[in-house]
């Protein structure tokens, strides 16, 4: 069952973890907006290591104003960015500065 | 199309042996030559010690290239005059796509509508994630590295580079293809293009325009 409702905040998570991970520098620590729930994907940290035998993991759409990601950014402020964000890379937030 | 900008366009590169490599070969690095020195030797002495066929290597390019563009023109053009496909289209691209036998080889194809207040572009930064199933082999451009990094960073930049200067009343949301999910783009119907059929709509329709770095071509006059 994914633990995210779509609309909901979060916040990208720091894990410092090695390997093939997915979820790129520039949105952890992030705060973001769910938009939509993929459905649940073997975990591409453990298929790098030849683990196909699963948990698998629930899978968002998030999306970021992009004045959030980049403080230079020179687009509009509604600009905004989508990326997929595997659940145990996210925490809910209360609040938050985003609206978008 | 200033596929300039980000490297040499490797598309129709057919007719050499080795194209494999231009991909590689795209980026600068000392590490990347060295890999595309290893993939030669290795192609030579497999061809040589008659494991391999001199052609097999463009073969297998062939049949990974079958798909293409054409496919992601059907859905498009389809769209443009059918409203009750095109929910469906932005729906589920997958089941959508599947009602023309095409079938989409990744988990979900996630279709994005380009209106005239948004603009979607799509990148993959991590790699060169792509609709490979429908579209075939991205343009070398979208794997290179300045690409991946300044499309999420600068996509107004980038686009204007394609000579597409977005105008400030219309949003750009840049989609990151990062994980399980491929993208298309579902580009503006040109003006103009009223009176065209399905068939004539679908050659509007670029490889750059369902990436979102380029528009829809106006109908010819």
């Amino acid at each position: 069952m994914p633990r995210y409702n779509v609309s909901q905040m979060v916040e990208v998570l720091e894990l410092n973890r090695p390997g093939h991970i997915r979820t790129p520098y520039y949105v952890r620590n992030r705060i973001g907006r769910v938009i939509q729930f993929c459905g649940a994907f073997l975990n591409p940290e453990d298929l790098s290591r030849g683990n196909a035998g699963g948990p698998v993991v629930e899978c968002y759409r998030v999306e970021f104003l992009q004045i959030d990601l980049w403080p230079d950014y020179r687009g509009l402020p509604e600009d905004t960015l989508v990326i997929e964000i595997y659940e145990h890379w996210m925490k809910p937030v209360e609040g938050g500065p985003h609206h978008g | 199309m200033v596929e300039s900008d980000f490297g040499q366009s490797g598309a129709q590169s057919s007719g050499k042996v080795f194209t494999v490599q231009e991909a590689i070969v795209v980026e600068t690095e000392a590490g990347n030559a060295e890999a595309s020195r290893l993939t030669a030797a290795l192609q030579s002495l497999l061809v040589e010690k008659g494991l391999l066929f001199p052609n097999e290597v463009e073969q297998e390019i062939e049949k990974l290239d079958a798909p293409g563009v054409h496919l992601g023109a059907r859905l498009v053009a389809r769209a443009w005059v059918d409203e009750r496909f095109k929910e469906r289209l932005l729906a589920d691209g997958k089941s959508a796509a599947a009602e023309f036998g095409m079938k989409i080889g990744e988990a979900q194809l996630i279709v994005v509508e380009n209106t005239v207040r948004e603009h979607n572009l799509i990148v993959c930064t991590l790699c060169s994630c792509y609709p490979r199933s429908l579209l075939g082999q991205p343009p070398t451009w979208y794997i290179s590295k300045s690409y991946r990094a300044r499309a999420v960073r600068e996509p107004r930049d980038v686009l204007s580079e394609f000579g597409l200067d977005v105008p400030s009343d219309v949003r750009v949301r840049v989609h990151d293809s990062n994980a399980d999910m491929r993208y298309l783009v579902l580009p503006l119907r040109p003006l103009g293009s009223e009176d065209l059929d399905e068939e004539a709509l679908s050659r509007l329709v670029t490889r750059d325009s369902l990436i979102g770095a380029g528009l829809a071509l106006a109908p010819p006059t």
